[in-house]
């Protein structure tokens, strides 16, 4: 690990801009069917395809990874802890609690209202999840996550068991398992409802990263802690709602993503914010476009190629820290 | 000025403070001193609204510190906390640089940044600027959380042990710039000690708890006395003066 900030952040950002470019790109001309971006200005069809499945799948994979990378950095500012995020730690699980009941008992809901449901259930799984997590003794830092999981893993057994009784576990599995074959217009523009949390959480940066600093610094700084984690509280929530809702859980976003960019540019985030999101972008583009040509004309679930490529990347980060701690 | 009147504080039925009054006036050094457990880091907590008020009244320029904003309160009054660890990969200019939160609230203007330098110049932390705190040793740590407290440019600071890990010339520096702020520009340094010969050089005032009590208040002539110093800590230590400033031989 180095003492310093990155020597050429110049660099290394261009780099990552040039990368997120060319995976949109690359996300836009994959996929079944013939496609092929001049014949968007000569041919129709291929214009309806791109604006009817092509773009719409692409900003929502773009947004998705954004929205979970920054909601797994909030959370982990929340908690004071690296190695917790919204998928594993309760607050994923809580959504899909939230959707499953509005289907069972409102199956007529708009979307919206699903939603929203879903994020007010998040919501109160994760402020249980954090009541606890600050109780735990800050000195044994493994506890914490550890103690997400088995949170997370209960209320996502109730979950299963509610959709087993009640016939409803394919349903379920749209919530849990993350893809992008069934973004096409129409079904996805809630999505951009994770644009403003971004832009909320962007404005805010300087409270969040007061946050991380623990209680007794925010307050001896004069900030409204308790608002502040409200806050904070809130755009995690929503984000974990609206992408439960309509992508799916995809893991390990939330997790690596924050700890990467805090490797190279530090935990400042009103710097390292927009690099957390436009990496994470990456990262889910990347995925999906693997999960897209891996089995050609198939697709896997981008939740399925996350879960290989998260895990290898958590793997590299763990022997990475040991190696320098 | 600061006003503590009659401020108890219990844990579960255990007394940690009994009946503190203390009036702190505007300007000067005052050293807190005690043994551990004494209940200094508790008394700090309660003035500067970390835990909430069980009984009694603090007032901090006659503002009650439990019904009074918090961010107009950290104009007034910084705390530097015992155990302050910050674990962030934060660069000290950064940590620093927070200190000026509560006047800009996010949008520093050039005067924060220049305090900031400022700072960073007077605690030595000009090569460690663009390092990561989680890179440098306790002590330059240390260093850059006292300047972050320093940087808050309040008129009242709180410091909890801020000598810990210290070598002997940043303990000595540091407790140079406060009597310097002191004394140039009236600013208040409550600070918890427990090497009491830099209470006998530089304090104007030492306050000493016991128990939860306050047992001994007054100039460090009138405290640093053998029959004190016994009652404070329990033993018996030689008292000798040199440059007509008492001098504890605490360690013998
Ligand atoms: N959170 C707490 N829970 C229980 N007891 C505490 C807590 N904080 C402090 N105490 C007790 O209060 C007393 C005073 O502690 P403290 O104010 O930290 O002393 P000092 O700073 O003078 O060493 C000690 O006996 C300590 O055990
Ligand atoms: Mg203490």
């Amino acid at each position: 690990m180095t003492g310093r900030p990155c020597a050429k952040p110049q660099a290394t950002k261009v780099a990552a801009c040039a990368a997120f470019v060319v995976l949109v790109l690359l996300s836009i001309c994959i996929g079944a069917g013939e496609f092929s971006p001049r014949g968007l200005f000569t041919d129709p069809q291929a214009l309806e395809l791109f604006l009817v499945s092509r773009l719409p799948r692409t900003v929502a994979a773009v947004l998705t990874g954004a929205a979970l990378s920054i909601a797994g950095l909030i959370m982990q500012a929340l908690v004071r802890n690296r190695f917790v995020e919204p998928s594993t730690a309760g607050t994923a699980q809580s959504a899909s609690l939230g959707i499953l009941i509005m289907t069972l008992f409102f199956p007529g809901a708009a979307l919206a209202v699903k939603t929203l449901a879903a994020s007010i259930l998040a919501l109160l799984g994760t402020s249980l999840f954090l009541a606890m997590a600050h109780r735990l003794p800050p000195a044994q830092p493994y506890l914490v996550p550890l103690f997400g999981l088995v949170y997370g893993g209960v209320i996502g057994a109730v979950v299963t068991f509610v959709g087993w009784q009640t016939e409803l576990l394919q349903y379920i599995d749209i919530w849990t398992n993350g893809e992008f074959s069934g973004v096409v217009r129409g079904r996805y523009e809630l999505l951009w409802g994770t644009a403003v949390m971004l832009v909320v959480a962007w404005r805010v940066a300087d409270r969040l990263t007061l946050l991380s600093l623990g209680r007794d610094v925010s307050i001896g700084l004069g900030l409204g802690y308790q608002r502040t984690l409200q806050l904070g509280l809130v755009i995690v929530s929503v984000i974990s709602a609206l992408t439960v809702t309509i992508v799916g859980i995809i893991p390990f976003v939330g997790l690596v993503v924050p700890n990467l960019v805090s490797r190279i540019m530090g935990d400042n985030l009103r710097g390292t914010i927009p690099w957390v999101a436009l990496s994470g972008a990456a990262l889910v583009l990347s995925c999906d476009i693997l999960g897209r040509v891996i089995r050609y004309p198939y697709e896997i679930p981008v939740a399925t190629v996350m879960g290989v490529v998260g895990a290898f990347l958590f793997l590299y980060l763990m022997f990475q820290r040991s190696a320098h701690a | 000025m600061i006003v503590i009147e009659n401020v108890s504080l219990s844990h579960r039925d255990t007394p940690i403070l009994r009946d503190i009054d203390l009036s702190l006036p505007r300007g000067g050094i005052t050293a807190l001193v005690g043994p551990n457990g004494a209940g200094k880091s508790s008394l700090f907590s309660l003035i500067a609204r970390l835990q909430p008020l069980q009984k009694g009244r603090i007032t901090v320029d006659d503002m009650p510190v439990d019904t009074t904003p918090s961010r107009t309160l950290a104009q007034r009054l910084a705390i530097l906390r015992q155990d302050g660890a910050v674990a962030n990969r934060l660069t000290v200019r950064e940590i620093v640089g927070f200190g000026r939160f509560p006047h800009h609230r996010g949008r520093p203007a050039a005067e924060d940044l220049a305090l900031v330098d400022a700072a960073l110049s007077e605690f030595d932390l000009h090569s460690l600027a663009d390092r990561f705190i989680d890179t440098l040793s306790g002590g330059q740590r240390q260093r850059a959380i006292v300047a972050m407290t320093f940087c808050q440019g309040t008129d009242y600071l709180l410091l909890d042990e801020p000598l810990n890990n210290l070598d002997m010339f940043h303990a000595r520096q540091l407790m140079r710039c406060l009597r310097t702020i002191a004394d140039e520009r009236q600013r208040t340094a409550i600070i918890v000690l427990h090497d009491i010969n830099q209470a006998a050089s530089y304090a104007d005032r030492i306050v000493a708890l016991r128990d939860g009590r306050v047992i001994a208040d007054g100039t460090p002539d009138d405290v640093l006395t053998e029959d004190h110093l016994e009652s404070i800590f329990g033993y018996r230590m030689k008292v000798e003066h040199m440059n007509g400033k008492p001098f504890v031989l605490h360690h013998l």
